[in-house]
């Protein structure tokens, strides 16, 4: 019974996890899939996330009103953040080598992660939330579920229901797909490019916002290179899953969040960086399509 | 006589399309053989196929290889293929376009080279050697074609015309039994097309070349074919000599419609 | 007889900058101080130009490179401090690495650029991890310490280290030149250029990525491996992404593909970084001077600055000068530089 009690508990609690990674993913995936690039600088976007959602809510406590402000906040400035960052840093480049965009990428995850910690506000300390407990544990038995992580998983598959709905059934939605698949062409039926490009960002960047307070929410501890870890393994999770697909990045932030609570509950936390880049280097040697992906041969 | 190149039963599937259904071609030595038909046909699926660049779903590709044998060739990486003796240019010129003509040239010899990686870096004798042979022969070879006052320039620099006929002779550095011509006139004037058919006709004479090239110009084709195949949609429609395959109504139909075979 | 005279020249240039530098040592212009950043400098010259082989000239990005340099220094750290003669044990270090990276070739090099450059990146992390857990040999997260200097071996510490550096670049540098000025150096730059087309033209691009980053790992790994007994300490803190990042930066600045440019961005960046890190705790407190409290308080922390600071260098590159100060072009004030011919 002490085994399937555990494996129940943790199995909510991957799913939770997952469910972040999987927010984060699918920024990852969208971005990749309509601009081939692997944004290094979209973990940084949970950490602004959690930031403007931390200044929020040490300010005002937890209250629902504040935990909804919270929430805006870190969306709208994600949001804002990374299309700020696209029309600036990688839109110049859409026709450069996707070798100069990766570099890029990389010189703004840099920036992001190290600018805040020059200002006094920021610096470089970590900072505890303390997050009080919303509801009872709920317990069946000898299960034991922290709300918290319910809730997480809960708010999780709503978001991207509703990004399910926006790519499916929206107009620009629709552009995007359309961008994704040959950009060439799209422009050339009189879709403004730059408009879709603009919006994928923003909606990759709405998510990890997000997933910044969700984040906080269960891991109450900040700093401004909190970004790089969930960063990575929601962009392990993606390839996984199929880079460029967004079900794929869904499959693959939960399955990944799985197999990290099972890890550390089962075996060891230190580990977690070098397993889950392992898993990156077999994926890309075995299944570089990963599980839903799609492959297209370039044309000679 | 034993064919050169013989293509049987090529397929090439991809995902749910089939681009190319059960192609066959044998090339005997020192014809030159034109690969026609609309766009989309698979003619350079073809050329791919052949080259290594796609492995074959269905089909072999056989090679006689410089010793007289015969082998199989279909499944090779194409750099094998190349040694082989079977060398191609690109519909779209693929050169490198920040080295310069001489350099382009010289790639094509790499796998010839006669010194190591450590005689290179220890720049022992062999090297300097080899090197000063490879840049006569370079050179010469360069000479020929007449662009050898330009072999310093950066081959992004060299006019269209010639950055075509630079792909010809790159090609033809690394010595190749058989050419493969993908759309060698693409973007050409009426001038640059007839010099272009006597350059082809010259090569292969010179060089004792078997040509079969892929071409939507039929002046082009017509002039210097000596025998056609068409594809449509993956398959031959039509084999046969230009004169023939000219007035064959399937062919026409497939270019230019329905009506057009009552015109 | 053109090798004849190349070797001449080549002996020429080397000895005379060493003569010169090694004079202003002597008589003390150049302070201890600055010929340890010099040393610095000659080291990360070594792993840029690795780099540059393969990133610049095979065009394989590759962001793990900090992770050659640790096995470099680990393993000759390891071999000193279990009594392997001096040059054995450098030759070692080199070696292991070479041996690393083609392990690490083998697999990764059959993917595609974009998905190489993490993976290597991956690779970088996983041996830093791997550091960290093998104790027994490592140390650890607290380093492996008191490994030999120069100094057991020669004379007083940085005019010793200078001694096998300085000509150990020079080496480098010669090698990977000479290496590029060839058919294999012209069939690695033609991958770069075009792939599809290298391999119709007969080359074996599979091998050519190999055998380029296999020599990359060699070279950068005796830069670690002669880092070992220069620093005397190491720690696996030190060999992050963000020190594979700094030699990216080398490598863009000065120009993917130009060996001079490498040299050039090497020297500087490296006595910018040094400049930063001594000056910003005085440049802190100077701000905070200003506003009328001390550090601690609400001031500007300068130490990140370095780091916002190679960012920007990175993103303000990439947009308006990709090809950094050189392109691929080399400075040709030496016949030694001069393009393949």
């Amino acid at each position: 019974m002490e085994l399937f009690t555990q494996i129940i508990q943790q199995l909510i609690n991957g799913l939770s996890l997952g469910g972040i990674y999987a927010l984060i993913a699918l920024g990852y995936t969208m971005v990749y899939g309509i601009v081939k690039l692997i944004n290094f600088a979209h973990g940084d976007i949970l950490m602004v996330g959690a930031y403007l959602s931390y200044f929020v809510l040490t300010t005002f406590g937890f209250t629902p009103w504040s935990l909804a402000a919270a929430f805006a906040l870190a969306v709208f400035g994600s949001v804002a953040l990374g299309v700020g960052i696209e029309a600036s840093c990688y839109r110049p480049l859409r026709n450069a080598p996707r070798i100069n965009a990766l570099i890029t990428a990389i010189g703004v995850s840099i920036v992001l992660e190290n600018l805040p910690r020059v200002f006094p506000f920021i610096g470089s300390d970590y900072r505890n939330l303390a997050v009080p407990s919303f509801f009872e544990n709920i317990t069946f038995g000898d299960i034991t579920i922290i709300p918290i992580k319910l809730i997480t998983l809960v708010v999780t598959l709503v978001l991207m229901g509703l990004l399910i709905l926006v790519v499916d059934y929206s107009k620009s939605g629709k552009a995007m797909r359309a961008v994704s698949y040959d950009m060439g062409a799209s422009a050339l039926m009189g879709i403004s490019v730059n408009r879709t490009v603009s919006f994928t960002f923003a909606l990759g960047s709405a998510l990890a916002g997000a997933g910044g307070l969700l984040y906080i929410l269960n891991f109450p501890q900040l700093d401004t290179y909190m970004g790089i870890m969930p960063g990575l393994k929601a962009f392990v999770a993606a390839v996984l899953g199929g880079i460029g697909s967004i079900p794929g990045a869904m499959v693959g932030g939960l399955i990944l969040g799985l197999a990290e609570t099972f890890t550390t509950g089962f075996i060891s936390s230190d580990l977690t960086g070098a397993v889950v880049f392992g898993i990156l280097i077999l994926i890309l040697m075995f299944k570089p399509s990963g599980i839903l992906g799609v492959h297209r041969k370039e044309k000679v | 006589m034993k064919p050169l190149l013989s293509a049987q039963h090529l397929s090439m599937q991809f995902g749910g399309l089939r681009a190319v259904h059960d192609f066959n071609l044998d090339l005997a030595v020192g014809e030159l053989v034109g690969l026609i038909g609309p766009n989309g046909a698979g003619k350079t699926t073809v050329f791919n196929m052949l080259t290594g660049v796609y492995e074959p779903t269905e089909g072999t590709v056989q090679l006689e290889n410089r010793k007289g044998g015969t082998e199989v060739i279909s499944g090779l990486q194409p750099h094998k293929i190349t040694r082989k003796g079977l060398a191609r240019t690109f519909q779209n010129i693929r050169l490198f376009k920040s080295m310069t003509v001489w350099e382009n040239v010289a790639i094509a010899r790499h796998y010839l080279v006669p010194y190591s990686l450590p005689q290179a870096v220890l720049r022992l004798p062999p090297f300097g050697k080899a090197e000063a042979e490879i840049r006569s022969e370079i050179q010469d070879l360069l000479a020929i074609f007449k662009i050898d006052g330009k072999a310093e320039w950066r081959a992004a620099n060299l006019p269209y015309g010639e950055q075509r006929k630079l792909e010809i002779v790159r090609a033809l550095a690394s010595k190749p039994s058989v050419l493969l011509l993908d759309e060698p006139a693409a973007g050409m004037n009426p001038q640059e097309t007839l010099e272009l058919m006597d350059l082809i006709r010259f090569v292969k004479d010179e060089y004792k070349l078997t040509v079969l090239l892929i071409e939507h110009d039929m002046n082009l084709v017509m002039g210097i074919c000596e025998r056609l195949v068409v594809l449509d949609y993956g398959r031959t429609i039509a084999t046969g000599l230009p004169a023939e395959i000219r007035s064959n109504p399937v062919v026409i139909k497939a270019y230019l419609g329905e009506d057009a075979v009552h015109a | 007889m053109r090798i004849l005279k190349n070797l001449v020249l080549l002996g020429g240039l080397g000895g005379g900058l060493f003569a010169v530098l090694w004079g202003l040592i002597s008589i003390g212009v150049l302070d201890d101080y600055t010929l340890q950043i010099l040393c610095t400098a000659g080291l990360n010259i070594m792993v840029a130009l690795s780099l540059n082989l393969i990133s610049g000239f095979t065009g394989q990005l590759a962001l793990g490179h900090a992770g050659f340099l640790a096995v470099g220094a680990y393993s000759t750290g390891i071999l000193l401090l279990a009594h392997v003669p001096f040059p054995l044990a450098i030759m070692g270090g080199a070696l292991i690495t070479a041996l690393l990276g083609f392990l690490i070739g083998f697999p990764a090099l059959r993917l595609r650029g974009d998905y190489l450059a993490i993976v290597t990146l991956g690779v970088g992390e996983i041996i830093r991890v791997l550091i960290i857990n093998l104790g027994e040999f490592t140390g650890g997260a607290s380093g492996l310490r008191n490994i030999p200097g120069y100094a057991q071996n020669i004379m007083v510490n940085n005019p010793a280290a200078f001694l096998w550096i300085f000509p150990a670049m020079f080496i480098a540098v010669a090698l990977v030149a000479n290496l590029i000025q060839s058919s294999q150096g012209r069939a690695l730059i033609s991958i770069r250029e075009d792939e599809v087309a290298s391999q119709a033209m007969g080359v074996n691009i599979f091998g050519m990525k190999l055998m380029s980053f296999t020599v990359s790992a060699f070279i950068a790994g005796l830069a670690g491996a002669l880092y070992a007994p220069f620093i005397g300490y190491l720690a696996p803190g030190g060999f992050d992404f963000l020190r594979s990042v700094f030699f990216v930066i080398i490598v863009v600045l000065g120009g993917m593909g130009s060996l001079t440019g490498t040299i050039l961005s090497g020297v500087g960046l490296t006595f910018l970084q040094e400049a930063l890190r001594t000056n910003a705790k005085d440049w802190s407190q100077a701000v905070a001077s200003l506003f009328g409290t001390s550090t601690g308080g609400l001031t500007i922390d300068f130490v990140p600055m370095s780091q916002v600071l190679f960012g920007l260098v990175l993103v303000i590159l990439m947009i308006f000068r990709p090809e950094g100060l050189l392109g691929t072009k080399e400075l040709r004030f030496t016949r030694l530089f001069r393009g393949a011919k």
